[in-house]
């Protein structure tokens, strides 16, 4: 997936130059190679050119300048993505949107922050704290993530079982087309004359255009929260558990499951007191008033014990919540010091079916002879299976990525999705052919020609082409049934 | 079901063939609303029936046709609920219209709009091919997301067929409370309140008395009302589901009716007329026979934006696009309908 060559100027970097402080235009190995690969780092590729704009016009003037020389155009903002979606063309540009950090607003009254793209998700809800406001999606990168980064991913979090995705918790964006158009997208009002292209823009990946300013809204932060921490000796017990709940009528903050492997990858690193004979912890906070919150514990608690919690823990203040918390958050990074690489699946599948699907990622781990974590989103379904494998063992990375792909067609095969949250980018471009038909794909595209007739915006991410689809399809033959029959095979 | 598909897709490839435009319809109980459309009718209100139900996924799937009388009714047989309160304007409305039209009722500042609340939409783009978009699960970022964008759009990109919608637990309490005030005050309170972690479900304000409702556990619900005060409504659900279905009588005056879409603090408007709050602030009808020139400029400097909802014949009823948004929506149309004959200009002229 490295490439290193590097692909001769096209005429861009000089017109560019002309027409941008020289410090916003950095075209040499050393300055690009920063920029080779967003959070996947297992696909490498360096840019023609990397682009740090200062200003709105210096971005339409690359996009302008782009437009008319048909130089495709990458936008990237903190890097962290997961599906290489700020992968870089080998042809293009790498548009940076860093030093767009600041924090335009916060309007008090009507609970809303106008901010830059590249602001961070944390300074958002650090911004809006003092008011006793705060900004709900939580991805796990918030810390670094960009919002610009998160409206492209329509990124999710630990909390959005019951506040929303990016989707739900944004009003408004201006946007820059790929011809240099600006473009008022959203209100701050609930809704907007015309299409809902607010919902379009978000999680288009960057394909559609590039975001340059977003109005986010701001909830009031919760008096209260605690978490409950349960272990279970199956995991399809705790699976039981997570279905109860939900059924019980509670709709918790975050519903997280650590499966076994995690659990003790976690406790060997963090030492933060898991269970470590559990099958399965689950943690599961809610958030409310105080006597919402006390309701709430009190029925979990039943809830977890009926369906067979072998120990129970109860927050009974911040520290203790955090310490619950800690070993979760630190269950990535743990993986890191366990494995040499691990690579992170996103599949997201209907509640009923964990314990299916789990067994089945069991299997195959074992089939591929490569060992699976589990730790994810249980409460809608959002799994993260965690591959640890080793790049340096020739043939281990391809083997991690086709065991990958056979995880994401078991998710698609429940009625789930390839991704629940980390988006599409080059990495699951494969698994798309999988999820939707030609028509759909052709859909897809017309959609994007709307805004991007050149198609210069981020190509080859998000939606393959048909015919890309077809030569995966030829090496994917399921049951018999050749995906795409209609094209031709080559 | 499935000779019923078939025959749509007849339909719309022929009319894609011959240019024909249709007019697609369920129960006809939102034919006020929008554009008039002069077309062939197509009616889709046979196509019906709850796919798929299964309460702990809070999740329900159910064809276009639906009654959403019938949906509520399986709902709420499991204590479940739309937590987007869509109106129905009659007693026949389907869940297609509903989705189509993108309706929210007074729960949607605090619950979310029924695009929030859709997760996956089958439909029969105008060349009337079948396309699957989203799914079954809340999260899900692969590839765009046009079942939200297919929410609102009026049946003017694609015949809606198979919907996905999250729901949730009915609260297992609500209390209505109400209390004298201006309009001013009230607007003041919604936002006051609006910005304190208080179970708020819904918000409204006309002639001198403010209504808000609390949702949620009791005993939460219970403390969250001696902190907003008021007297407690004896039949609040009654009155909310008149005020969502325009039952009220507000509306039921001669004048056009407008609704102007505003950020929830906006001071009010003072345009000569009778105004009914609802949403918190943020959603604001207005009886008035003041040009449309007049409401929307206001709408505007406030941040928003005015519809005019309910008025005979009118052909003025969206607010108009910036000539390149107008020019950006066209194109997007065309990509699902290039013959343009879905419901043409039901929204505006040429989409």
């Amino acid at each position: 997936m490295t490439n290193t060559s590097h692909t001769p100027d096209n005429g861009i970097i000089e017109l560019l130059r002309r027409q941008l402080p020289a410090e916003c235009v950095l075209s040499s190995v050393e300055e690009l190679r920063p920029y080779e690969c967003d959070g996947l780092s297992a696909y490498r590729n360096l840019p023609l050119v990397v682009v740090i704009p200062e200003t709105l016009d210096q971005v339409r003037t690359v996009l302008q300048l782009c437009s008319a020389n048909r130089v495709a155009v990458v936008a990237r903002g903190a890097g962290t993505g997961l599906s290489g979606g700020a992968l870089p063309i080998s042809d293009g540009v790498l548009l940076s949107m860093a030093r767009f950090k600041r924090i335009i607003d916060i309007d008090t009254e009507n609970r809303t922050a106008r901010v830059q793209p590249g602001v961070t998700n944390l300074s958002i809800s650090a911004a809006a704290a003092p008011h006793g406001l705060y900004y709900a999606p939580d991805p796990s990168s918030q810390i670094a993530c960009s919002i610009g980064g998160n409206v492209a991913e329509n990124a999710g979090g630990v909390h959005c079982l019951k506040y929303g995705l990016t989707v739900h918790n944004i009003l408004r964006l201006e946007i820059l087309t790929m011809d240099g158009q600006r473009l008022t997208i959203g209100s701050q009002a609930l809704d907007s004359p015309g299409y809902d292209l607010l919902a379009l823009l978000t999680g288009s990946e960057g394909l559609l255009g590039i975001i340059t300013e977003i109005t986010v809204k701001l909830l009031p932060l919760p008096q209260a929260a605690q978490v409950v921490l349960a272990a279970f000796d199956s995991v399809e017990a705790a699976g039981t558990a997570v279905t109860a709940t939900i059924a019980s009528g509670i709709i918790p903050a975050g519903l997280e499951l650590l499966d076994n492997p995690a659990i003790k990858a976690v406790e060997k690193f963090t030492h933060t007191g898991y269970p470590e004979q559990a099958a399965a912890i689950l943690l599961c906070e809610v958030d409310g008033s105080q006597d919402d919150v006390d309701t709430q514990i009190k029925r979990i608690n039943q809830v977890f014990r009926d369906a067979g919690a072998t120990e129970l823990q109860v927050s009974h203040n911040e520290t203790e919540r955090q310490r619950f918390w800690a070993g979760r958050k630190a269950a990535f990074p743990a993986m890191g010091r366990l494995s040499p690489d691990y690579y992170c699946m996103d599949g997201t599948i209907p509640r009923k079916h964990l314990a299916r699907v789990l067994n089945g990622i069991a299997s195959l781990s074992a089939e591929y002879a490569l060992p699976i974590c589990n730790v994810f989103h249980a409460g809608d379904g959002n799994l993260h299976p965690l591959i640890l494998y080793d790049a340096n063992t020739a043939g281990e990375l391809e083997r991690t990525e086709e065991l990958g792909g056979k995880i994401l067609e078991l998710c698609v095969a429940v009625g789930g999705t390839i991704t629940g949250e980390h988006g599409v980018g080059l990495e699951k471009i494969n698994q798309m052919c999988v999820q939707f038909n030609s028509e759909e794909l052709t859909q897809f595209h017309a959609v994007k020609h709307a805004f991007d007739p050149q198609s210069l915006l981020n190509p080859g991410k998000a939606i393959p082409t048909l015919h890309r689809c077809a030569e995966f399809g030829a090496m994917h033959v399921h049951g018999g049934k050749l995906p795409h029959p209609e094209l031709e095979r080559f | 079901m499935e000779q019923l598909i078939a025959s749509y897709r007849e339909t719309l490839a022929s009319a894609t063939q011959s240019d024909t435009a249709l007019r697609i319809h369920g129960s006809n109980s939102k034919a006020f609303y929008g554009r008039p459309v002069n077309a062939t009718a197509l009616d889709v209100s046979g196509y019906t029936g709850i796919l798929d139900y299964s309460p702990p996924e809070l999740v329900v799937s159910a064809r276009a046709g639906t009654r959403l009388a019938d949906l509520d009714a399986a709902l709420a047989a499991e204590n479940q609920l739309l937590p987007f309160e869509p109106p129905r304007f009659g007693p026949d409305a389907t869940l297609g219209g509903t989705i189509a039209c993108g309706l929210s009722g007074p729960r949607r500042p605090y619950a979310g709009a029924a695009r929030d609340y859709v997760l996956g939409i089958t439909c029969l783009n105008g060349k009337g091919e079948l396309l699957r978009f989203g799914g079954q699960v809340m999260k899900n970022v692969a590839g765009y997301d046009l079942s939200r964008t297919l929410t609102g759009s009026h049946g003017t990109l694609a015949v809606l067929l198979d919907i996905t919608l999250r729901i949730l637990p009915r609260p297992e309490t609500e209390l209505t409370l109400c209390r004298p005030a201006d309009e001013a005050g009230a607007i003041r309170l919604f936002n006051r309140w609006a910005g304190q972690p208080l179970p708020l479900s819904a918000g409204c304000y006309h002639n001198g008395r403010l209504l808000v409702r609390l949702s949620g556990f009791e005993q939460g619900v219970r403390a969250a009302a001696a902190t907003v005060g008021g007297d407690e409504v004896t039949d609040g659900q009654s009155y909310w589901e008149s005020l969502r279905e325009h039952r009220l009588d507000f509306f039921s005056g001669e004048q056009p009716l407008w609704r102007l879409s505003v950020p929830p603090a906006t001071p009010p408007l003072q345009l000569e007329g009778q105004p009914l709050l609802d949403w918190g602030g943020a959603q604001r009808w207005l009886t008035s026979d003041l040009p449309a020139s007049t409401i929307r400029a206001a709408a505007t400097a406030a941040g928003g934006h005015a519809t005019c909802f309910r008025a005979a014949g009118r052909d003025d009823v969206f607010q108009p696009l910036s000539a390149d948004m107008l020019a950006l929506q066209q194109r997007l149309k065309a990509s699902f309908d290039p013959a343009g004959i879905l419901n043409p200009g039901r929204m505006y002229p040429g989409l």
